[in-house]
């Protein structure tokens, strides 16, 4: 009733797996950079969030220099660079977690980074464009 | 002989003690796992927060975007985020990213290896819940303040 033993052959020696970073190409890079995000994303979601609480019902004008400001600019854009590759990166994870299907997987994940990639250039152009009109009142 | 659905299949293959292969069960499920208890609520809830938060996310493009198109795009913006459902939304964003922050420390702190012991872990636990209730009071309490 048992089943035959099953061989499996692998052609690949130990040392070309090392160097290929084994069976996900790219070894723990993908688990390191969400960490890495993750602490730089500390302190600037700890000022975006009170920023944004103090900014409740403040004028446009108020809004759009205190957005133009360099040194709010600045904090803004690595705001938005650093949140577009955390999220990028976890919803990468969360896809691959419940897509079973190969295509849609592959399909979900680009999706995924194509609109991070997306919103991230687009929040950055509208900060930027603020920082431009600041120089020019 | 039926083809491969999943491309996760072939780690699941084991050897029984005889030799024989078999294909090993995917970790505890939904139904047959306990999801009252803090250190399973608190796991998927982070991935849950972090989710939501990146829906969240969205409402900061909008509200930068508008700020640069001009005041009468940033008005619709800030008469949205100002309703009563503008509120509830960014009510529950903030408990959200508090809640995805805190506990993605707990998160660094496992990484570098400390915390792991059961008491610690649901101490930490705890004190990321409770963190996040204070930190989510003391941002509307600003709102409050920045607003009146």
């Amino acid at each position: 009733m048992a089943t035959p033993p099953v061989h499996i052959t692998r052609y690949a020696t130990p040392l070309a797996r090392v160097r290929g970073f084994g069976a996900a190409k790219s070894g723990t890079a993908h688990w390191w950079h969400q960490r890495i995000t993750s602490i730089a994303l500390l302190p600037l979601s700890l000022w975006f969030v009170f920023s944004a609480a103090m900014l409740a019902g403040k004028p446009y004008p108020v809004v759009a220099l205190w957005i133009g400001h360099p040194f709010n600019a600045a904090l803004l854009l690595a705001t938005i660079a650093f949140s577009a590759h955390h999220v990028a990166a976890g919803l990468q994870v969360v896809v691959e977690d419940y897509v079973r299907n190969d295509g849609a997987k592959v399909a979900g994940i680009l999706a995924v980074k194509g609109l991070c990639i997306f919103l991230a250039l687009l929040s950055a152009l509208a900060v930027l464009r603020l920082v431009v009109v600041r120089v020019l009142v | 002989m039926s083809s491969m659905q999943d491309s996760r299949e072939p780690t699941f293959i084991g050897k029984r003690t005889d030799g024989t292969m078999i294909r090993r069960p995917l970790s505890p499920h939904l139904q047959v796992y306990d999801m009252l208890q803090m250190s399973s609520a608190l796991s998927i809830s982070h991935r849950i927060t972090g989710v939501a938060w990146s829906a969240g996310l969205l409402l900061m493009v909008w509200w930068l975007v508008a700020a640069a198109a001009g005041p009468g795009p940033f008005a619709t913006a800030t008469w949205f985020l100002g309703s009563w459902l503008g509120l509830l939304i960014l009510f529950g964003m903030s408990a959200a990213a508090w809640f995805h922050t805190l506990n993605g420390i707990r998160h660094l702190v496992w990484d570098a290896g400390h915390g792991f012991a059961i008491p610690d872990m649901y101490r930490s636990g705890r004190a990321v819940l409770i963190g996040t209730a204070a930190l989510t009071v003391v941002t509307w309490l600003v709102v409050i303040i920045a607003w009146g």
